[in-house]
Parts: structure tokens; C-alpha cells; sequence
């Protein structure tokens, strides 16, 4: 029930506590402790997934997150399911449904499986070569077949129903990896109080304790050490430990990216708990003790289910008491799969062992071995594995010290354990932008020069022996908190060293075996050779073009086998070859650990003015300005937009409309300078303003373009409130703050953001004054003693505000400024007389089509960064008698005073009815050759009910001599005709206004 | 994300500052007096250098005021900052 | 200088009462709010205007009804009562006389919100990047800073430790949910 192949007794899984997952529809029964891999095992499955390219069977290779095959697909519930997680990290809890992938119809019986067959075309940089002719087949057939076969798994179609959180956090010492290493390096780091976070990527702290059933620590069994050293950094309240936590991207300044999983492995979890938490930690320094990576050995099909490292057949035996097999064959080139074999003799397991060093390269592993009764071969080679889904022996052979290779013979095997030695897992210490260094004794790269405050430790740092790995963490920890202190250990050693061999030597044709390099994206041996007889001797090159080392699993298994088959190949030292740059994740981290809260109301904030409430209730249909919401129109009944604009443009020509502007931005600009600093910044002169006068403004970029405009109040002698574009605020504010503290400091002026201080309503059309009149104390809205343009500060409604008559409409108008918890009551108070005035709510885009109409220009829709005043017909505003402002000088640039400038003109379609696209392109002659040149482009485009005709704004070359002339413009399906105005079509000498 | 010596708040992390580019480009006293190509230089000309650079930035969510600081392009390291008018000391911080 | 008889009432942007949790997510009442501006060297002078003290050191802030909040070398953001706007105004502009300020009305701009009790360092944390351990932001620091994706004005208020989030009145909205949302982790936990 429990499974064939779990073991009677021994591992950490706890047998008090059953567990069954569901395993492509089978229930499955195992333990709390296990991983679904684990699990699997104990019921001697080995075949679980499809490779990518060949679709061949594939099962596990590795006991952790550096899994290159066992990727399953696991299904938690409507809107959780997640594809692509690796079995061997996945932990199994009750129910917990999982799915193999890449296969169709079945695992067993796949389609795909007939590439494994057609494999020459599946050859290195086959996508290069295979999908280039004919040209017609791109479109119809083979980019729907490679779109169709790409991906793993399946991505799923629900959104996520899990939370995802996010916490930022600080610490003196941050030690990644919580194995022997970690763990010294924990304990010294903690022992002066100091605050030190230890996290580690696995549910169990430990590392390769939790399987070393053999080694002591100060006496003490290795585990026992183990719990002891947990216990006392739990007893620390300066510590805090991270289980499941992988740090996935080493960032500048000691800022690390971990990914904790806090729920998938609970059988009910928490519904208040999120699923995964990012934390962003800024560590003062930090430890990496993130130990090292087992290399397989590269033979014929050594991709067979069944088919796992050396050390990690020794895991699932020890740590969790299950068999990977019952007659496990290891085969190696060093001395750590002694221990593995050794591990799994003693667990009862049928053991051989194939070494490919000359018995005289072997160390005293290989008399323990052979004492324990296993048979050892030494000297062999593998030529093949045999079976296919699922491995049923190894073909071996004898090789002399020539080379040259005996009489093959086959040793039957249900589990093949293999070691190509072992590689520094250096990822996180080369995303640092530590340099690497290549070890010959070891066969790797190590970290050498770190450029963050930072050290390596244990088998990250090429330690191999316990006692040495642990005396190394402890120095590093304390180290790294500030301190000087030392340890030794007495641990007992390690058999280590291996001899590196890049391809197992066999005598088949190299060119008919799949001997595979990269497990996840199906490189061969084979491919690796292509590729570098077709010239791609760059490492960087070998691995875009066969696309080794660019799976999810980054080449963890694979890099130092690809670089070392490179080498070889092309007769350099490795180091020469170079080695590839690791980049975060580490290990694939989900979207929604990434994107955290950030999703539906707190995606963004969703600015909304104190009017917004009231526009809801009236029924408004809303548009995005910025972070902005603002009120687009507001449709009676079932009118559609154009049929309320043009009732709403109406009511304000007529009538009266009242309109939110709250969203302007307003700053206050206050001190004796104020008129000077506003004099440098705008165009305009502001010296001779008075107060209670307002003026239009115009501000450039030092480059000449313009930056932004708006109505600017003089209030008193030293203050003005300026008011901005709804998007241009804060860059105006931030401009402004530029030149003031940089260029300007003697200026004695403060600048401070009021955009939300106010509310803003715009009461516009010929009954404005009317209308408010009632509800106005403290100012005379007669028009002598508050004409256009100025501004008053007195009563509304019993508050105080600062009163604007001012118009974007071309009508008489007001602006109420009001503090905003007072500005939905003022807004209410108004509208509730409106009924008698014909009053009419109006969004913006009736505020679009008006301000049109007049010829207003909107920054950002009739300018894109490269539009100078004269550009918009604007130039009179400039005050040139003003010694310098802020872009004067480019002013005078050739660029900017060139003849044939795009410049600001109306359009006005010969079709009446046609209401042009905003963006259509502007040309003289429709039938000119093409290239066609576009003279310019239309920039605002409306339907105008007070012409009632189509009316457009454009920015068209020398426009201004083009008045009257005809021109074309684009429309979807051709061109149209149309003739160049001025850019104004309403009340063209402005006199409204005065009304 | 880099952590940036504000030279009135400390170390910060940087989605609190806002970069200004190269530092030390003094906006010509009398703009309207110099030629076109010095005008262009003043605007558009950067150094760009592989190594220690001077560069503006402004702690646009903290005190949001404007500094200088030197930063080694190369390995991101800030060796100081320092107020505006004020000059580095070239050494560097501890 | 309201008239005397306010015919219309005020309404906050964030219409939330306390959070039943921990730690507690309470909006605060409206309070009058000044942006202070002026050189170092008067302030130094001051010492304090209106009973708002000014020589604080740069991100700290004083307790006290009349409390201020200095958030760079010449900024500071004064707190006072809601009632007493109009009189803090008038005697600020008394205090200074001719002397160069820039005392700007910001009651309405700024929402307040207090997070109170165990773990309001971690809820903070969901979204401030900055160290809230005691020993680098300990009672009586403030500073501007974010939260997420909104800027705010974080003050920590007292051990329990209390700390008031001062945001733009737009951002209230998404302040106070982003909060809401970080406490979750903490629904049920023991404190
Ligand atoms: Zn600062």
C-alpha cells in the first residue's frame, strides 16, 4: 500500500502520517516528508513525463530543484492549477493532484514520440535551417506547428485564485543554503546579535546532512548535529529562518530576491495565507553556502527512466526510505558514488559499481566498497543503456589505458546511479558580478573575486570534505558579522576527487547515439559536435545555437559537461572556452510571486477626484488619464458617446455645462521671487501680472520643445497657484524643483503641490454666472469687476475658495477651486439649481470637442516632445525682451527656426460627414510615386455640433502658407480630400468669453 | 536595486530617488551669448565613461532634494554623495 | 475664515472605520495640515513657530497636538487640530512677519491613516522598502518614503508600536486596501 519499493524502516518521511496523491489518475499512497518524486518512487514509477524535442521517455534525474525531466503538472483546485512543477521539489500532502505533460494522447502512447524517430531533422540549430524554405510555409504551416509544440506543460486558463505577498526586510547577514555550511555559518553570524536570516530553498533544513547516515559531527551523528544546530538558532531571536525559500536573483548593493512557499505543501491551508511570499531582502552581507551540483556522465541513452545521479539514488534511499530500484548499477569517475552504493548495499539494494578510473586512480572508497561483498568494475566504460521507459542494464566494456575498448558485456539493472563528478553551484556568486575562476584539481569554476559584500562557503566554494566545509561556513558567518572567529570541527571525511571525462569513450558510431548533455532541451553529444564543426566555437554561441544550458533548469546539470565537450572538441584548456553568464531566477519563480498584491483594485491606485462618487451615481462613463479616472461622458438613456457629446456641447454652447477639472495640477509658488522664477521658467513674462489677474503660460525643455501649459493665478505680490496638464503634474513640479535647487538656490521661492487640495469645477457657457451667483459671497462676479482672466478668492456655498473666470470651452466661464472634502457638496449645490439653467454635466471628451472647436491645443495630443511654440502658432507669447528662460536658447537653434517646420493648421474634409482618424497622414498628392511623403498627421479629430461638420487639428509642414490649399488624408481604405484652415472653427476672434 | 547615500537621509533604496544624468554640466551663465555647437555640447554632449562617474539625482520620494554622486559604472559601487554646490572628496566612503 | 455657518458639510476621501485586526488599520480624523517651508538657518533661529517646534534633526518628528514633521533640510509638514486652520495660519504668518517662508494649506491634500500593534512593521514592510526595525526608525523618525506604488509620509508614533501613514487624498483608496490586503497575513495570528 505504501508502495513496493518503500523501505521497511529508516528516512525522515513520518509514517504516522499517511499521505495518497493522485498521479495521472492513479491514487497513490506515501508519507508526510515525501516529494511527490519520492512518492512516485515508492510505487517504482520512474516514467513521468516526455522529453521536449524528441518526446522520449523520461523519469527522474536528480533528487532537487535542479530536476531537469520529472516537471509535472499540479492541479490544486479551480484557478490553481500550475504547470511545470519540478516532482522532485513538489511536496506531496493529501490529495494533491498531479499530471505528466508534454504528451498527447497519452504518456504511454504519444504521438510525439515519432520525433525521437526523425531526430536528424531535430539536429542542433534545426530551427535555423529546417523552416526557411519555401518562404510560403513560414505563415501557414510551420509557425503554427512550432507555436502548437512549443512551451511545456500547459498554461493555465483561470485566473489565479491564490494571494501572493510581498515583504520588503533588512539584515545584517543573509546566508543562503542551509547545509553544513549554512549552518555554521548561521551560528557564528548569530552568535553577537546580530540579526541574520538563514534561508534555504528545501522544507527541511539540513542539506546533505539529511541524508548522511554515516558521518559524525563533534561526535554526534551528522543528523543529530543537524537538529541541535536548528534548535539553537531557534533560541536566537536575531535569527530568522526561511525554509522554502529559494533566493532566486542577487541583485546591486547586497539586494536579494527569495521566494518563499508558504502553502502548497499544507492539506488545508490557511485561506488568510498567501501561496508564495517575495521577499526583498537588503542584507548587510551576505554568506552563499549553496553547496554543489552532481554531473551526470554522457553515454547512449543515458536519459532512460530509471536512470538518476549517483547521490541522488543515495538520497531517495536515506533520507527517504525509498528504493530507486532494487539491482541499482553506479556508474562514476570519482569517489562519492562509493557512498551512494555503499548507502543503498546497506538499505539491501543489489549493488554494482562501474568506475571509469583505472583501479590505481581509485582511492580506499573502492576496498570499503568491495568489502561490503558489492561487485566493482573498474576501468570500464558504458556503452549503452538498455530498455525504454524504463532502464533494464547498461552495456559495459573494459578500457585499456590506450583507449582502446574490450568485449561488451550486459549488467542487468532496474536503477542506474551515475556520477560525473560535482560542480560549485556558483549561480547566485556570478549574478552578483563575482568572477569566476576555473580549478583544475576540482574541474570547475569557483568563485574568486566577489564584488558585493559577500563570501562563498562549503561546497559552493569547491570545499568538498566536511570538516572543511563546516570550518569554512562558521569563518564566513562570523566573518561576515563583523567578527574574527574560528572553529574546527571534527566531522568524519569525505571520499572526494573524481577524474573529469567528457563523452563515456565507446565504440559506436557517435553519429547514431543520443548520448544527452542537456536533459531538459534534448542536446546530444552529437549536437554539441555539429555545432562546433560548423564553427560556433564561442561558448555563448554553442549554447544559442544548440540551446544547451537554456531551460528552466539554467544548465545545472549540463553546463560543465557542454563546456567541457566544447574544450575538448576544439583541443583548449576549458578556461579558454569561457563559461556562461548566469542570470536570475535561479529556479523558475511564478508570476504570481512577482507581481504580489499588485493585481485587480491594488494593480495600480486608481485616482478618483471627490466628484467621482456623484458622476458613478449619474451614470458616466469613465476614461483613464494617467492614474487618473476621469468622467468621459455622461450618456442619458441608451445614447451612445457620440450622440451625449453632442448633446452635452450643446447644453455649454447654449446653456450652461459644469465639469470636474479637479484633476489639473495645481502648484503654489510662493516667496518675493516668485515672479522671477516664474519669468525663467515660462516663456511669458510675469513681472507685470497683478494680483487678481490670471495668464495663460507656456513652459520648454532646455532643447526648445514644449513642456507644458496652464492657466497660472497671481494671488498676491508672492504667491502664484499654477495649474498643469492632468498628466504633465508631477513632471512639472519635479522640472521646476530641478532648476530651483540647481541653477537657482539664491532664489528665494518654495514650490509645493496643492493638485489635491483643491476640487475643481468648471462651470462653463453663456448662464455660468447666473448660475453660481447665489451661492458666491465676498466677490462681485460683475463682469467690469471680474473680467476674463482673472481671480478671486471669497465664498461658496460657505467655503472658501479661490474663484477663476477662466475657459478652455471658448465660453464664459468659471473655475471653483474648493478644499476637496467640500468639493462634492459645492458641486451638489450647484447642480441642484441647475434644473431652471438648463444645466448639463460633461465629461472630457465634450471638453475635447470644445476646446477643438476654438482652436485649443491640448499638450501631449497636438505636441509630442518636438514642437516648439512657433509650431503651434504660439510664438506671440514668447516675452524675447526677457534676457533668458528656460529654453530660449535652443529657440535659436538652426533645427528649430528652419523654414518647412511642421506648424498647426485646421482640416476641414471635403465629406462633411467624415470625421478623420486621429494619426491619419497627411500628403499633397495622393498619386506621387511611392515612397509617399507625408506632409504631416492629424492630431485631434472630432464631430463639431456648433459647426456641425467634421473638424480636425493637424501639424503639417510650412501649414501656415498651406491655408487654403488642398490636401489628402489617409483613411483606412484610401485617401480623402480635404482642405487646410486655420486652426480654429468657432468663434474665431474669441469674444465670447467676454460675455 | 541600488542603495543610495542621500546626503541628507542616509542609504535609501533607489525607487526613491529619480536619476539626472551626468552632474557638473553648469548651465551657461548667458545662454544667448555662445554658438551653436557650445549650446549643442551643454544640451546633448555626455561622457559616458566606463568607470567613476559624477551623476545628479534628486530624492524624489524622501526629501526630494537634488545631489551628486559618484558611481563606478562598472560595479555600481557609490563611493559618496554630496549636496549640490558642494564638491566629492574624491576618496570615497569606508 | 469659513463663514459662519458652513452650508455645506465636509466628506474625507476614505469613508473606512478601524480595522478589527491586528495590527489595527484605522483611518484618522481630518486634521489641519501645513506645508512649512524655509531656510535651515531661521528655522535654527525659530526654534519653534505656533508651538510647532523646527530645530528637529532631518526626518524626525515632534509629539504634541501641534506636531511637525521634518522631511528635508527645509521642509516641514505641520499637523495641527482641524478646527484650529485659520488661527494656526494666522500666528505662523505672525511669528514670521517679513522673514522669507512659504506656508502653504494642505489640510485637504493628505489622508491619514494609523497602523497600530504587533506585526504593523511587517504589514508596512509589504510595500516600504525601508528598515522598520526600532533601531533604524524608532519612535518619534518619519520620512517620506513609498508604499507600493504610492508615496507617503510614515511616522512612527509610539512603541506599541503605532506608526501614521500620510498619503495624497487620491491614494487613500489604494493606501489603505494595499494595507488591509498585507494584514491578511497576519488574520488569526497569535499576538
Ligand atoms: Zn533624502
Amino acid at each position: 500500500m505504501a508502495g513496493r519499493n518503500r523501505l521497511p524502516k529508516g528516512g525522515r518521511v513520518d509514517r504516522s502520517k499517511p499521505v495518497s496523491i493522485v498521479f495521472n489518475g492513479r491514487t497513490l499512497a506515501g508519507f508526510a516528508g515525501d516529494t511527490v518524486a519520492s512518492l512516485l518512487i515508492a510505487h517504482d514509477i520512474h516514467f513521468v513525463g516526455r522529453s521536449f524535442k524528441y518526446h522520449r521517455p523520461r523519469g527522474f534525474l536528480s533528487h532537487g530543484s535542479d530536476e531537469p525531466n520529472a516537471l509535472l503538472s499540479v492541479d490544486r483546485g479551480p484557478g490553481k492549477i500550475d504547470p511545470n512543477n519540478r516532482a522532485t521539489v513538489a511536496e506531496a500532502r493529501d490529495g494533491l493532484v498531479t499530471h505528466s505533460q508534454n504528451h498527447w494522447p497519452s504518456l504511454e502512447f504519444d504521438i510525439g514520440a515519432i520525433n525521437d524517430v526523425l531526430s536528424p531533422v531535430f539536429v542542433a540549430g534545426f530551427y535555423y535551417k529546417t523552416f526557411m524554405w519555401p518562404r510560403r510555409f513560414w505563415d501557414s504551416v510551420y509557425e503554427p506547428k512550432i507555436r502548437a509544440a512549443a512551451g511545456l506543460g500547459r498554461a493555465p486558463d483561470a485566473p489565479d485564485a491564490d494571494r501572493y505577498a510581498n515583504r520588503h526586510a533588512h539584515c545584517d547577514v543573509l546566508v543562503v543554503g542551509a547545509g553544513p555550511a549554512g549552518l555554521a555559518a548561521a551560528l557564528a553570524g548569530s552568535e553577537t546579535g546580530k540579526r541574520v536570516f538563514l534561508a534555504d530553498e528545501q522544507a527541511e533544513m539540513g542539506g546533505t546532512l539529511l541524508h548522511d547516515l554515516t558521518s559524525a559531527i563533534d561526535g554526534k551523528p551528522a543528523q543529530a548535529w543537524v537538529a541541535e544546530a536548528l534548535a539553537e538558532l531557534r533560541s536566537r531571536g536575531n535569527v530568522t529562518l526561511l525554509p522554502r525559500s529559494t533566493a532566486f536573483g542577487y541583485y546591486n548593493h547586497n539586494h536579494i530576491a527569495l521566494a518563499e512557499r508558504l502553502t502548497d505543501h499544507l492539506d488545508n491551508a490557511p485561506a488568510h495565507l498567501p501561496r508564495e511570499r517575495l521577499w526583498q531582502v537588503r542584507a548587510g552581507e551576505v554568506v552563499l553556502a549553496t553547496g554543489a551540483h552532481e554531473r551526470p556522465l554522457v553515454f547512449a541513452d543515458n536519459d532512460r527512466p530509471g536512470i538518476l545521479l549517483a547521490e541522488s539514488v543515495r538520497v531517495f534511499v536515506n533520507r527517504y526510505a525509498v528504493a530507486p530500484g532494487r539491482k541499482v548499477v553506479f556508474v562514476t569517475n570519482g569517489a562519492s558514488a562509493y557512498a551512494a552504493a555503499l548507502d543503498a548495499a546497506a538499505a539491501g539494494i543489489d549493488v554494482t559499481l562501474v568506475d571509469v578510473r583505472p583501479e590505481g586512480d581509485c582511492g580506499p572508497e573502492l576496498a570499503a566498497l568491495r568489502a561490503k561483498g558489492a561487485t566493482v568494475l573498474t576501468g570500464h566504460t558504458v556503452l549503452a543503456a538498455a530498455g525504454t521507459r524504463r532502464v533494464t542494464g547498461l552495456a559495459v566494456a573494459p578500457l585499456s589505458p590506450a583507449g582502446k575498448i574490450g568485449t561488451r558485456k550486459t549488467l542487468a539493472a532496474d536503477c542506474v546511479g551515475m556520477s560525473g563528478g560535482w560542480t560549485p553551484s556558483v549561480h547566485l556568486f556570478s549574478q552578483s558580478r563575482g568572477k569566476l575562476r576555473f580549478d583544475p584539481a576540482l574541474d570547475a569554476f569557483v568563485p574568486d573575486q566577489a564584488v558585493q559584500a559577500q563570501r562563498s562557503a562549503g561546497a559552493a566554494n569547491g570545499r568538498y570534505d566536511l570538516g572543511e566545509i563546516l570550518s569554512e561556513g562558521f569563518a564566513a558567518g562570523s566573518a561576515a558579522a563583523g567578527g574574527d572567529a574560528s572553529r574546527a570541527f571534527t566531522a568524519t571525511p569525505t571520499p572526494t576527487g573524481f577524474s573529469p571525462v567528457r563523452v563515456l569513450p565507446t565504440d559506436a558510431d557517435p553519429a547514431r547515439v543520443k548520448a544527452f548533455i542537456d536533459f531538459q532541451n534534448d542536446v546530444t553529444a552529437k549536437d554539441i559536435h555539429l555545432a562546433v564543426r560548423e564553427g560556433f566555437e564561442s561558448v555563448e554561441h554553442v549554447k544559442r545555437y544548440t540551446t544547451t544550458g537554456m531551460a528552466t533548469d539554467q544548465g545545472k546539470s549540463s553546463n560543465m559537461n557542454a563546456l567541457g565537450l566544447v574544450a575538448g572538441i576544439l583541443e583548449k584548456p576549458l578556461p579558454a572556452v569561457g563559461t556562461t553568464t548566469f542570470r536570475p531566477p535561479y529556479t523558475p519563480v511564478t508570476f504570481g510571486t512577482l507581481i504580489g498584491p499588485s493585481r485587480g483594485p491594488l494593480f495600480d491606485p486608481a485616482r478618483k477626484t471627490p466628484v467621482h462618487g456623484w458622476a458613478e451615481e449619474q451614470g458616466a462613463r469613465f476614461e483613464d488619464v494617467g492614474l487618473w479616472k476621469r468622467a468621459w461622458y455622461f450618456p442619458r438613456g441608451d445614447e451612445d458617446l457620440h450622440e451625449a457629446v453632442a448633446r452635452e456641447c450643446a447644453a455649454v454652447r447654449q446653456h450652461v455645462g459644469i465639469f470636474d477639472a479637479t484633476t489639473l495640477g495645481k502648484i503654489e509658488i510662493v516667496g518675493p521671487d516668485a515672479a522671477e522664477f516664474m519669468n525663467r521658467i515660462y516663456v511669458n513674462g510675469w513681472l507685470k501680472l497683478e494680483p487678481g489677474r490670471c495668464r495663460y503660460g507656456l513652459m520648454l525643455k532646455e532643447d526648445g520643445y514644449i513642456l507644458d501649459d496652464g492657466v497660472v493665478a497671481r494671488l498676491a505680490v508672492d504667491r502664484f497657484h499654477v495649474t498643469t496638464t492632468t498628466g504633465g503634474a508631477p513632471r512639472v513640479l519635479a522640472h521646476m524643483e530641478d532648476y530651483l535647487q540647481t541653477e537657482w538656490p539664491e532664489l528665494n521661492v518654495f514650490l509645493t503641490s496643492t493638485t489635491e487640495q483643491f476640487a475643481v469645477i468648471a462651470v462653463q457657457g453663456p448662464k455660468a454666472r447666473e448660475l453660481i451667483a447665489p451661492l458666491v459671497t465676498g466677490i462681485d462676479l460683475a463682469n467690469d469687476a471680474f473680467p476674463h482672466m482673472a481671480v478671486r478668492t471669497g465664498f461658496i456655498c460657505g467655503v472658501p475658495t479661490r474663484l477663476f473666470r477662466v475657459s478652455f470651452t471658448g465660453e464664459l466661464g468659471f473655475e471653483i477651486n474648493v478644499p476637496a472634502d467640500y468639493g462634492r457638496a459645492v458641486w451638489e449645490a450647484i447642480f441642484a439649481r441647475g434644473g431652471a439653467f438648463g444645466l448639463t454635466p460633461y465629461g472630457t471628451e465634450t471638453m475635447h470637442v470644445l476646446r477643438a472647436e476654438r482652436g485649443f491645443v491640448i499638450i501631449g495630443q497636438e505636441t509630442d516632445g518636438t514642437v516648439t511654440p512657433d509650431d503651434l502658432g504660439l510664438g506671440g507669447m514668447i516675452a524675447r525682451a526677457k534676457p533668458d528662460f528656460v529654453g530660449k536658447r535652443s529657440l535659436a537653434r538652426p533645427d528649430l527656426e528652419a523654414p518647412g517646420r511642421k506648424q498647426l493648421v485646421g482640416i476641414l474634409t471635403d465629406d462633411p460627414t467624415l470625421v478623420l482618424d486621429e494619426g491619419a497622414q497627411i500628403v499633397a498628392d495622393r498619386d506621387q510615386p511611392i515612397p509617399i511623403h507625408a506632409l504631416g498627421h492629424v492630431t485631434s479629430s472630432y464631430w463639431s455640433p456648433a459647426c456641425d461638420r467634421s473638424i480636425a487639428l493637424a501639424l503639417v509642414e510650412g501649414g501656415r502658407e498651406r491655408i487654403g490649399s488642398e490636401i489628402f488624408v489617409t483613411t483606412p481604405s484610401s485617401f480623402t480630400k480635404a482642405t487646410v484652415t486655420a486652426p480654429a472653427f468657432f468663434d474665431a476672434a474669441g469674444e465670447r468669453v467676454h460675455a | 536595486m541600488l542603495l543610495i547615500p542621500c546626503p541628507y537621509c542616509g542609504d535609501r533604496p533607489e525607487i526613491e530617488f529619480r536619476g539626472g544624468g551626468e552632474a557638473h554640466i553648469a548651465r551657461p551663465s548667458d545662454p544667448q551669448t555662445i554658438d551653436d555647437q557650445a549650446w549643442a555640447e551643454f544640451l546633448f554632449y555626455r561622457t559616458n565613461p566606463k568607470g567613476l562617474m559624477a551623476e545628479r539625482w534628486n530624492h524624489a520620494h524622501g526629501c526630494q532634494r537634488w545631489f551628486n554622486a559618484l558611481r563606478d559604472t562598472v560595479s555600481d559601487r557609490i563611493l559618496e554623495s554630496y549636496k549640490m554646490g558642494e564638491k566629492p572628496i574624491g576618496g570615497g566612503r569606508a | 475664515m469659513l463663514e459662519t455657518v458652513n452650508r455645506v458639510t465636509r466628506a474625507t476621501a476614505l469613508a473606512a472605520t478601524a480595522s478589527a485586526g491586528t495590527p489595527e488599520i484605522a483611518p484618522l480624523p481630518d486634521a489641519a495640515r501645513f506645508a512649512l517651508r524655509l531656510r535651515p538657518a531661521l528655522a535654527s533661529e525659530m526654534g519653534a513657530v505656533a508651538g510647532f517646534p523646527l530645530d528637529l534633526a532631518i526626518n524626525s518628528a515632534s509629539s504634541g497636538p501641534r506636531r511637525s514633521i521634518r522631511l528635508g533640510p527645509d521642509e516641514w509638514l505641520l499637523i495641527g487640530d482641524a478646527a484650529e486652520a485659520e488661527a494656526i495660519a494666522a500666528e505662523i504668518a505672525q511669528a514670521f512677519g517679513e522673514r522669507f517662508h512659504a506656508l502653504v494649506e494642505i489640510s485637504h491634500r493628505n489622508v491619514g491613516i494609523a497602523v497600530r500593534g504587533a506585526h504593523a512593521a511587517d504589514v508596512l514592510n509589504a510595500g516600504c522598502p525601508l528598515d522598520l526595525a526600532a533601531a533604524a526608525f524608532p519612535t518619534g523618525f518619519a520620512t517620506r518614503t513609498l508604499l507600493g506604488k504610492a508615496e507617503i509620509v510614515l511616522i512612527r508614533e509610539d512603541d506599541a508600536p503605532t506608526y501614521r501613514v500620510e498619503c495624497w487624498r487620491s491614494f487613500a483608496p489604494y493606501v489603505h486596501g494595499f494595507l488591509l490586503e498585507a494584514a491578511r497575513d497576519f488574520d488569526g495570528a497569535q499576538t
